[in-house]
């Protein structure tokens, strides 16, 4: 199997916070890769810089130095309206906190971020269908997000994640806010989507369970790389359903 | 982003918070009502002076004395006495101004009627026997007062209806002697009550033939104005020419900016008046312009509150690829709309407040007052209503637009 290139390439990457009197360091320089199609758990515990590393990598924020290359492009030089633009088509996000817009269906949720895209609108509805069914709420098509639990509200945003068709999702905490059950089909979800669609996943966790679904697990501490490794004994949702 | 998005996410971000949007325009709906209303009813007031001022016939010419000052140091009031008898009769002749129906000097006063025990303040109006065909003045009892009266400087009054009221009551005035300033005159007339939207009020006019007014009541010998009127409008203009030249003559007046009178036609009254009233509707739009003002001012507040409390949906929309201009064209948009809302309900309800005040007026007062729908309030209303959405809007949008997709995320 020839090796797939890859999707990140992160090289002494830092970012400085200053509030004008002192410099709080977040992320002291960190380096590794991530290939396409892989699944990569970045942990730690909190102040240890991961949220600060996924920002960086989902274009949310600029590092104060380093090298960062997304797809191939050398991203730290990118206009703000560029990065919109590669955010928009090449990086789906899952936060915590869902992050759906209140007193809006389901479908429309989903279709948000074809908004600001170029797809073309008589697509939008098929492609936001597509994507509902593929996370199993093809029935809460037309439900307000008020009317969904918790784990379905994770999964509209996952499908929101979806729609634009990225190369990469970013995952901040995604079963964080969830019952142990809800998560448990949220990263059965995750990880389907790696495997079958070959989406390249970079999932932020701080719990053991949730980050041993991916294949290799990056351990951040004070703003440096702490581990960087395989997993070996790999959690599949479906194991878990069994134990 | 396309357009007809752009326009349904703004729309959407109103209508999903219905109860503020409202509040937000209600500043702007009073100030633009209040705009409506002021152009409107300033409309309407303008077409009855007008139509009051026209009613007395384009063909009038008055002369006034004195002429208008041209500063503080002008003394023009010094010549209130400049119009005499022989200026009437220089005016009469018609090799003078050939175009002149008639020339009527009158004189006005003040002083208080008695009858028996009734006593009424009442104006004194002294006129020639032209003065009811010009007012188109017809008495309901008794007849008006005659040329040869004027002539013979008789001792005969036409009273008003509200004069009337107080001296008599109910009783019929015609033959009863009523008592100005200690001297008996005769009621040989009364009038009709003329309204109270009327211009010119003879309700509590006594009126009189000049000749006696000046010489048993007033003690002057000047006029106060002397009205005249042509044969056709067409004359007006060489009339008041010929006016103007043949009281220069008899006062001996050699330049005109010395003129010690003032040929005022019809329509130069009617111009005037349009003029004040114009003035006065402009004046109390910028008034009403204020309520706009602070009606902007409440829309940044809100604005700037919504943005705030809005900062995970921008965020969220960053992250999933707008761009600072599609956030700034969203919240500018919300801006524009809620305004123009609130100016379209403004003018609606400023229109429908001026129609029902219209019909109360006609009513009420029985007066000929009309609606009028002010199509410059309503555009300017439009315009200015959206203009505030951006001028206020603009610094919301752009807050909106600068905000980092992290530090707005992260906002709980």
């Amino acid at each position: 199997m020839p090796i797939a290139p890859n999707i990140i390439e992160v090289k002494n990457l830092k970012k400085a916070y200053h509030d004008g009197v002192t410099e709080t360091v977040a992320l002291s320089g960190v380096t590794f890769n991530v290939r396409k199609g892989e699944f990569v758990a970045i942990m730690g515990p909190s102040g240890s810089g991961k949220s600060t590393l996924l920002h960086l990598l989902g274009l949310l924020d600029t590092p104060t130095s380093g090298h960062y290359s997304f797809n191939g492009k050398q991203v730290t030089s990118y206009s703000g309206d560029e990065l919109a633009r590669i955010r928009n088509q090449e990086i789906g996000f899952v936060f915590q906190s869902f992050n759906l817009l209140a007193r809006t269906t389901v479908l429309e949720n989903v279709k948000l971020p074809l908004v600001y895209s170029h797809v073309p609108e008589h697509e939008w509805d098929e492609r936001a269908t597509k994507a509902i069914e593929a996370v199993g709420l093809g029935h809460r098509i037309g439900h307000y997000q008020a009317e969904l639990s918790g784990g379905e509200r994770q999964r509209v945003a996952i499908a929101r994640a979806l729609v634009t068709d990225p190369e990469v999702i970013f995952a901040d905490e995604p079963t964080g806010n969830l019952d142990s059950k809800s998560g448990k089909i949220v990263m059965s979800i995750i990880q389907k989507l790696n495997e079958k669609e070959g989406k390249t996943i970079v999932l932020i966790t701080h719990e053991t369970s949730t980050a041993e679904h991916s294949e290799r697990i990056i351990r951040l501490m004070d703003g440096e790389l702490e581990s960087d490794r395989p997993v070996k004994n790999r959690l599949t949702a479906d194991d878990e359903y069994i134990k | 982003m396309t357009y007809r998005h752009l326009f349904k996410t703004s729309l959407t971000g109103l209508t999903t918070n219905r109860s503020r949007s409202a509040l937000t325009i209600l500043g702007i709906v009073i100030g633009i009502t209040a705009i409506m209303l002021v152009i409107s009813l300033g409309g309407g007031a303008q077409a009855l002076i007008l139509g009051q001022v026209q009613g007395l016939g384009t063909n009038t010419i008055a002369i006034i004395p004195g002429r208008e000052p041209t500063g503080p140091s002008d003394v023009s009031a010094l010549y209130s006495d400049s119009l005499k008898i022989k200026d009437v009769q220089a005016l009469q002749n018609k090799a003078n101004v050939p175009d002149l129906k008639f020339v009527m000097p009158t004189v006005f006063g003040a002083g208080t009627a008695a009858y028996e025990a009734n006593a009424y303040q009442v104006s004194v109006f002294g006129a020639t026997e032209r003065l009811a065909e010009i007012f188109d003045l017809t008495p309901n009892r008794g007849e008006f007062f005659t040329s040869d009266d004027v002539l013979s400087r008789t001792d005969v009054v036409v009273i008003g209806s509200k004069v009337v009221e107080h001296l008599f009551g109910s009783d019929n005035p015609v033959g009863q002697k009523i008592k100005i300033k200690g001297r008996n005159f005769k009621v040989v007339g009364t009038l009709p009550p003329t309204g109270g939207g009327s211009l010119f009020n003879f309700d509590s006019m006594t009126l009189m033939p000049y000749t006696t007014a000046q010489d048993y009541l007033l003690g002057i010998k000047y006029f106060n104005r002397i009205i005249t009127q042509t044969e056709t409008d067409a004359q007006v203009p060489a009339a008041a020419q010929d006016i103007a030249r043949t009281l220069r003559d008899s006062h001996n007046i050699t330049d005109p900016t010395k003129d010690d009178f003032t040929v005022q036609t019809q329509q130069d009254l009617a111009n005037r008046l349009s003029t004040i009233t114009g003035a006065l509707t402009w004046f109390l739009v910028a008034v009403a312009s204020i309520a706009l003002f602070v009606g902007g001012v409440g829309i940044m507040n809100i604005m700037l509150v919504s943005v705030t409390e809005r900062t995970r949906e921008i965020g969220l929309r960053k992250a999933l690829g707008a761009t600072d201009k599609d956030i700034l064209s969203q919240f500018l948009l919300e801006a524009v709309l809620l305004t123009a809302i609130g100016g379209l309900v403004g003018i609606i309800l400023g229109a429908s407040l001026a129609f029902i005040i219209a019909i109360v007026l006609s009513k009420g007062l029985g007066v000929n007052w009309q609606f009028i729908f002010p199509w410059n309030g309503a555009i300017l209303g439009l315009v200015v209503s959206g203009l505030i959405g951006l001028i206020f809007g603009g610094y919301p949008a752009s807050q909106a637009s600068k905000k980092s997709p992290i530090e707005a995320l992260r906002y709980e």
